[in-house]
């Protein structure tokens, strides 16, 4: 959960810094400050909000969802390893925002609309999924404050390297923990699914572990099988990158 | 407003479902199909078939 975290707060600091480098930091704080606030009140409200929920129906909602999220998070995070797909490159998305601001035309004082809105959008969209992996797992182990305290964490840390770089954070190897995310969000996603569907697990909690291997090395045969895929189809002449 | 709805709708579909449609109606069958069994073995070889179903129509 703590890898997921990070992952989004990586994206979310790349906005925030184009908007604040470009734009001014007074607007890019408080769009961000604001996007914070609306995400407290999301996670306040809907984190009381399903522990009133029948503990399967939780579960089986809780699961399907982390499946597809999981499932979403290894298939792009395969695409890449194999090849099919660019690497999510953190310094080209911060030039690209970075481009972005300096043309959009500058309100004279006060905040600026368009760095407050671009460094909100990001904070929020980034923060939800954050919002929503600590809010799910928090719910299923029935302890909400401390699932949110390492949300926070993960979040701090990459605020502090953010502040000592001052740069987007380039060496962090997004698409690695993006895949051990995608495995993990997954596992869990399947023991608590199937769960919460009336079915019960042999050995309990620690179904999970074996969960985690058998979804790690499966993931690992099926970068490996893209790979192969990719270097026959890259002797083809005229194929191009998947969408 | 309508167009915030529906912007909100896009949002919202595209923060859900992601890139792949077909991968969250194979998990709302494979969760179907385990709770009409009551049988844990049905998710794990589906959910990794449907990834690997996935990533070859991706390709």
């Amino acid at each position: 959960m703590f890898a997921a975290c990070l992952v989004e707060g990586v994206e979310a600091l790349t906005i925030v810094l184009a908007a604040g480098m470009t734009r001014g930091w007074r607007s890019a704080l408080a769009g961000m400050g604001v996007a914070l606030v609306v995400l407290a009140a999301i996670v306040a409200v809907l984190g009381p909000a399903l522990t009133v929920l029948p503990i399967d129906t939780l579960r089986l909602v809780v699961g399907g969802l982390l499946l597809i999220f999981g499932l979403q998070w290894l298939r792009k995070a395969i695409l890449r390893a194999s090849g099919f797909k660019a690497l999510h490159d953190e310094e080209a998305i911060f030039a690209e925002e970075l481009a972005a601001a300096r043309a959009a035309g500058r309100e004279p004082r006060g905040i600026d609309g368009y760095g407050f809105t671009v460094s909100f959008k990001g904070v929020l969209l980034e923060g939800l999924e954050v919002a929503f992996i600590v809010v799910t797992f928090g719910s299923n182990q029935d302890n909400i404050p401390l699932a949110a305290v390492a949300g926070v964490a993960a979040v701090l840390v990459v605020v502090a390297a953010g502040l000592v770089v001052h740069a987007p954070l380039t060496r962090v190897p997004e698409n690695t923990l993006k895949f051990a995310v995608g495995v993990m969000l997954t596992s869990f996603g399947i023991f608590w699914g199937a769960e919460g569907a009336g079915a019960s697990w042999p050995a309990g909690d620690a179904a999970i572990l074996a969960l985690v291997a058998y979804t790690l090395a499966s993931s690992l045969l099926l970068v490996d099988l893209m790979r192969r895929r990719h270097s026959r189809r890259s002797l083809e002449p005229g194929r191009g990158m998947a969408a | 407003m309508i167009g915030r709805v529906r912007a909100f709708g896009a949002f919202l579909y595209d923060f859900v479902i992601g890139d792949d449609p077909a991968i969250a109606i194979a998990v709302v069958l494979a969760l179907a199909l385990a709770g009409l069994l009551a049988a844990w073995w049905v998710l794990p070889p589906v959910v990794v078939g449907v990834l690997g179903w996935s990533l070859v129509r991706a390709t």
